[in-house]
Formats: structure tokens, sequence, C-alpha cells
């Protein structure tokens, strides 16, 4: 197998041009290794080849952004290269916006992998660490042996398409997918060991951060029921007996849309729930337990509201991913806006 | 309480005349077995099959997995208040058939039995690929109920353990651990300088097919309440779910609960493990709230300074998770919890249905909402018939070629709660 040719971008400073008084420096190309680039060179050993390092001043960067990246794109594309690196940029905040910026140009328009490196708390890592790779580093050049050894072994899986193993395994700032993995020690032993961290007042670090909740605030009363048109909607799974459109009795990718035009009730001979989540005997045997359509017809006859919307919507809130539910929601929401519905009964299980 | 376990090993399993443990290999007298589990009226046929650590076999939909035991000493017998008679157990000495487990199949009752694949990348993820299996594939009387039909594959798997377990009774074990807890007072005593740990492990009671028994009771009905961890390897607690089948815990599982152990292996060390409390995960708020308070107020009352919580299933008892951690911590308390997550296919949804700041230590089992795609295998026990509708499967997810694509949601153990597997995410 060939080499794997790689350019690296760095700063004027690890180009040695100068410190802050030379930030002001334009894009430049370079043939082989420079600074940095030479450390992970050799960390590449017979693997991969530095073919070429572009150099660009941090304030010319971040000042003349769409520029560099069009100038600096264009020495790299002349390079031919299989796999693009950026940095490492430790804490230096307009570096590592800098390296996150051209990764993510670089990956768009020359279409090949791309890496970067810094602090985690480095503006550049809450910008871009959901779109590249990012090796979380110490905050200055003190850290470069650790950084080279982890963006070194991360690039060759990139270049070779390995598959990639959770932020924890190689070494990268989380993305925000959760990728799982083998541990070396089971569940069990790792709470444990995590509960005497905590006792002794020891740094620990969990799993998994508390996601923050997207909270709904709830609507204003509906001024009159009485002439109100409602909507049944549920995740409780049920769907005509057979499940038509196949929903998933758990992570439901779909949801089904459904007449009741002339349905009073549902019958167990025409309704069941496809939810996988709990047990289907009491809902199979009469579904108006789960989606209330007798009571709904009850009040509309007695006036206590206007009429039940035409069409029910449902699917398997089990193990469905909250994006999916959202997608849903978004798409059914539109036609119950359009009918002039005025008022949504959701019922779970 | 002292308890002391006796393990003999199994390294292989077959089919014999006569039942017999001998130089590691069990023998099982089919025939025996089947008249055992046949004296249910519930039950019409059963058919016994074994699956050996390797093998190309995939055994679905399962329902439980049981490991045989056997009380040589102390009061009780296994499974009390289930199939041995109501007694204290987790004293005494019990012989263990390490290696060796009862898997229940057959016909569907929920939709949440799992896949147990032999070998292949699916027997990475469940930890019973790893044990010499004998497995019931049970069909239940024409017209049975779908909670009849659970509660007598439930005990045909449990009497059956039960039945192999005996086979130990005069054997004298490879190796002896020793487990033992001490009375409230003796244990400070003994352990002045040691932090009190405590295990609250939260059984799930969903209710109709998702149940857990505590020496026989409904852990619905029960108030949060305090064991000696040595009770759980006597099978006091036994699984009578259809969760999803990563993260129920099975019987086996019940029996070699991990956290205890692990908990255990460092107690007199640097940890002095104090209590073992049971809790359950009902669905009405009011039974979340009364069952949080409750756990709450004995962590309390026990003095304890930092406690284990597990979950067991999702969704739902998130909420309980999160009411346990979050008034536990309030009592000055230090916390870990242990759940698994479901995070899309994609791996980009928030992972749980409730969240608090106080569950700042969290174990995960993984990602359940993985897809994997599981060989043919040369044999199946039980049917494939099933894949597409449990708990992780789709529509059409089985292939020409013969495999399986499913979330490892489908697969028996795959993400643990009590952390016995080692899958992760981050």
């Amino acid at each position: 197998m060939s080499k794997i040719r790689i350019v690296h971008y760095i700063n004027q400073f690890f180009a040695q041009i100068g410190g802050e008084e030379m930030a002001h420096v334009p894009p430049e190309y370079r043939d082989g290794a420079v600074g940095p680039g030479l450390a992970l060179g050799s960390a590449f050993g017979d693997k991969a080849d530095i073919v070429g390092t572009v150099i660009c001043g941090d304030s010319y960067f971040n000042e003349n952004m769409e520029d560099a990246k069009k100038k600096l794109i264009g020495f790299i594309r002349k390079a031919k290269p299989d796999l693009f690196i950026a940095g490492p940029a430790f804490n230096a905040g307009r570096y590592g916006v800098a390296c996150g910026a051209i990764c993510e140009a670089v990956r768009e328009e020359l279409k090949i992998p791309v890496l970067t490196g810094m602090y985690e708390e480095n503006p550049g890592a809450d910008m871009f660490r959901q779109k590249v790779y990012i090796i979380a580093t110490r905050n200055s050049a003190v850290g470069m042996r650790d950084a080279v050894k982890k963006m070194s072994a991360l690039a060759l899986k990139l270049a070779n398409q390995e598959p990639i193993g959770a932020s924890s395994e190689e070494g990268y700032i989380p993305q925000g997918i959760r990728v799982n993995l083998f541990e070396e020690d089971r569940g069990s032993k790792r709470a444990v060991d995590m509960l005497m961290k905590k006792l002794k007042g020891k740094p620990f670090t969990t799993e998994y951060p508390m996601p923050i909740f997207d909270r709904v605030d709830p609507q204003p009363a509906v001024k009159d029921i009485t002439k109100a048109k409602i909507a049944l909607v549920t995740s409780g799974g049920i769907v005509p007996l057979g499940n038509p459109d196949h929903i998933e009795s758990s992570s439901a990718t779909k949801y089904g849309r459904y007449d009741l035009d002339g349905v009073n009730y549902l019958s167990k001979d025409a309704y069941a729930t496809a939810h996988g989540g709990y047990d289907p005997s009491y809902a199979n045997a009469d579904a108006d337990r789960v989606l209330a359509v007798d009571v709904m017809r009850e009040f509309e006859k007695d006036g206590k509201i206007g009429s039940l919307y035409r069409y029910f919507f449902s699917t398997v809130g089990n193990g469905t991913a909250v994006k999916n539910a959202k997608a849903f929601a978004e798409e059914f929401s539109k036609e119950l806006i359009e009918e002039n519905v005025q008022a949504v009964i959701l019922t779970s299980t | 309480m002292r308890l002391e376990l006796g393990y003999i090993p199994i390294t292989d399993i077959q089919f014999g005349d006569v039942s017999k443990v001998e130089n590691g290999v069990l023998t099982v007298d089919s025939k025996t077995v089947e008249a055992l589990i046949l004296k249910d009226e519930r039950i019409v046929s059963v058919k016994v099959d074994i699956a050996r650590p390797g093998e190309s076999v995939r055994i679905t939909p399962v329902k439980d997995v049981i490991e045989p035991r056997v009380k040589v000493e102390g009061p009780g017998g296994m499974f009390p208040g289930v199939i041995s008679p109501v007694d204290t157990v987790g004293s005494g000495r019990t012989h263990v058939l390490k290696g060796a487990a009862v898997v229940t199949t057959g016909r569907i009752v929920g939709f949440q039995e799992g896949i147990l694949d032999m070998s292949g990348i699916g027997a990475k993820y469940t930890p019973f690929s790893q044990t010499n299996n004998l497995v019931l594939v049970i069909t239940p009387r024409k017209g049975l109920g779908s909670h009849e039909h659970e509660h007598a594959v439930r005990e045909a798997g449990l009497k059956t353990a039960v039945y192999l377990g005996e086979l130990a009774r005069d054997l004298v074990p490879e190796t002896v651990e020793v487990f033992e807890s001490l009375p409230f007072m003796d244990g400070l005593k003994k352990y002045p300088d040691l932090p009190r740990v405590g295990y609250v492990q939260m059984l799930q009671s969903q209710g109709l097919l998702h149940d857990t028994y505590v020496y026989g009771v409904d852990a619905k009905k029960i108030l949060p309440t305090i064991m000696s961890p040595t009770e759980v390897m006597d099978g006091a607690i036994i699984s009578g779910n259809c969760v999803s089948a990563c993260d129920k815990n099975p019987t086996y599982v019940h029996q070699n609960n991990p956290i205890v152990h692990d908990l255990y292996a460092r107690h007199g060390k640097d940890l002095n493990f104090a209590a073992m409390i049971i809790t359950n995960e009902n669905v009405y708020l009011a039974d979340k709230v009364r069952s949080s308070d409750w756990t709450a107020k004995l962590c309390g009352f026990l003095g304890l300074d930092g406690v284990i919580i597990s979950e067991e299933g999702f969704g739902n008892p998130d909420t309980d998770l999160m009411m346990n951690c979050r008034k536990i911590t309030d009592r000055g308390i230090k916390t870990v919890v242990i759940t698994d997550e479901y995070a899309g296919q994609d791996g980009a949804s928030q992972s749980l249905a409730d969240a608090h700041e106080s569950a700042d230590a969290l174990v995960t089992g993984g990602n359940a909402n993985q897809v994997i795609t599981l060989p043919r295998m040369d044999r199946v026990i039980g049917t494939e018939e099933y894949v597409g509708i449990i708990a992780g499967g789709w529509d059409q997810n089985k292939h020409e070629d013969g495999t399986i694509t499913v979330e490892i949601q489908a697969i028996t153990g795959a993400t643990s709660e009590v952390g016995f597997a080692y899958l992760s995410a981050r």
C-alpha cells in the first residue's frame, strides 16, 4: 500500500515566523513538514507522509476567513492529500477556531477526512466539536507529545476508513453522539470505583452528563370547549388490527394516521396495540382504554365538545428516540393546524 | 449473615440416561426434566435442548435464564416462597453449578423476549453465550392467557434449575467464597473508619408481564425494605418480567448480582457494605413518590455515606431513578446511578426520559438502540418467527441470507443496568 499523503495546517507561531506581532501573515505553502509536523511525521513512521504544510497568521485567518479558506484550499488541493490535519491548537483561541474552520472547509471541498486537536475549553472546541474530530489536548504545548500520539493514531484510522471508537477510546472531544464501546471492567465495578472516588472527594468522570431537557410551556386553556374540534394522538401504539403500517413495537421510526369516520368505539376485532413496552392484554381487549374514542363520541353527542377530529395519529413511545418523536409531531401538527383543530388529547401508556 | 458459596465448575453439558455431574460435565436425563415440567397442566409439551459456548446456535425468544444452585446448609431452600417454602435464606452454605444455566424459550408471551447467540458477533453482547445452557422450549395449553403462560414458563425454569442444582448437593466444590454482612451496630464497631456503603436495587414492577418477585411477593406490593445481600444468592429475588431483553435482570443476574459481588470484594478493605435496599418501579406517580421517599428514608436511617442505585428497564422507570437519586443525595449521601441509554439508532437523541442534576455520577450499560446484524446460525432453538416484532426488531429485519438486523435491545443482557456486562457508551 502506498503511503498516506497528509497536508498539515499550522499558525505563524508554530511555523516560527513570529508571535502576535506576525499574526497578520497571509496563507503560504511549504513542502514537507514544519514545526509540530515533524513530530507528527515521525509518529506516522512509514505509514504516512506529511507532504506539505499550509501556514496562516491567526489574525489574518480570523479577519479574512473566506479569503483565507479559499487560498489555503487552493494550496491543499494541489498537494493531493488523502487526509488533512490542523494544529493542535491547545488553548490558543483564534488558532483553535482557524483549525476547526479550515478542517470543516477542507472536508466539504475536498471530500477527505480531517482531524484537529485542541484544549476542551478552546472556543474552537465548542464551535466545531460536532462537526469534526477534535483530539482533546492539554492547555499548552507542554501536551504536544501526548497530542501527537493520539492525533497520529486517529489520523491513520480515518485515512484507512477503519471504524472509529467512542470518544473515551480515541481521545476526541465528545461530539454529542453516543457511541457504544466495551470497557475493561464490567459496569458494576465501574460504579463501585466511581462511588469510592466520589466518597473520597477525588475527581471522577460520569459516563453520561445529564441532558438539558426541552420543557414545553402549557398552552392557554381553550376558551369554549363545547365548540372546539379535538384530535386524539397517542404514543400507546393503538392501530387498526394487523398494524398496517408496521409500526415497530419499540424504537418507532414511523407513525400512523387512521380514519375514525363512523367509528363510535374501538372494537377488539378492529383495533389493537403495537406497543411492546407494556402488557397489551387490556389495550387489545378494549383499545378505548388508551385512545378514548368511545368517551369522545359520547361528549360529542352530548355537546360537551364541538367535534372529534376525523383522524387520529398513533405511534409507539417505547424506546423511541426523542428526535423521531419530534419529527412525527412536527409533521402531523401541520395538518392539525390546517384543519383548525383547537386541542389535542395526547395519551401515553 | 454469613453465606458460603461452593463453586462446582461446569465445562460441558450433555444428555444421558442418568442426570449427574462428573469431571465438570453436567449430564442431563431429559425424560426426567420433561416429566417434571409436564406435571404442570398448563404446559402441553416441552422440548429439552442443549446449547454450548461457541456453537452455531441461536436461542429465541428467550424468557429467563437461571443458574442451578442448591442449599446444603442453613435455613430455607432455593427460590423461597416460590419453589421452596418461605424461610429466610442467605446463610449457611450453597453449592453452585458454575458455568451452567437453564434457559426458557417457546412461543412468545409479550413483545420483549430476547435473542441469545452462542457464537458470532451477537455472542459478544450476551453473557449467556458463555454458559452451558439447558434450553426448555415450552408450549402452553391452547387458549392459556398470557399471564398464566408467563407464570407456567417461569415456574418450569425455576423447577428445572432446582432439579439440576440438587445434583451438586454432595459434591465437593472446587472453590468456596464467603460473604458476610454484619448487623448495624456490629458493622459500625468493626469498621469505624470505613465509609458505609449501601446498594439500592430498583426492581421492575410496572406490572402485568413486568414483574419481579421477592420471596414470592409481587414487588409492586412491597414497600422498600432492607435485605442481607446474601439472600439474593439463594434466589430470594426472581424475574417474572418481559421488559426489553437487553436491560431486564434475568433470575441468573439476581442470583449473581454483580453490584453485590463487587461491593463485597472491597468490603472491610476500603468500604463497609452496610446494606442492600430493594425498591420498586410502579407506574403510578403516588407509588413513585412513596417508594422513593421510603428508600431515601431507609438510607438515612442506616447512616449510609454512599449508595449505588441500579435501574431495571427504561423510560417510565427513569423517573423512579431520578427521584431516588435526588432524594438520597438531598440527605447528604453520595450516589452513583447505573442505567442504560435509548439515544436513537444514530446516537444523537437524549438518552434518558428523565434527568436530574444530582445524577452527576452515572455508569451506563450502553445505547440499546445500536443496530447490529447477526449472522445466520446453523441451528435455532425456539423460533425466529418473532424476531421482527420483539422489542428491538422491526418488520422484515430477517434477510434472505439468514442474517437478522436488530437493535441490541433485543439481545438478552446486552445493556445490563446492574453492570453485569462490559458495554458502555460515550
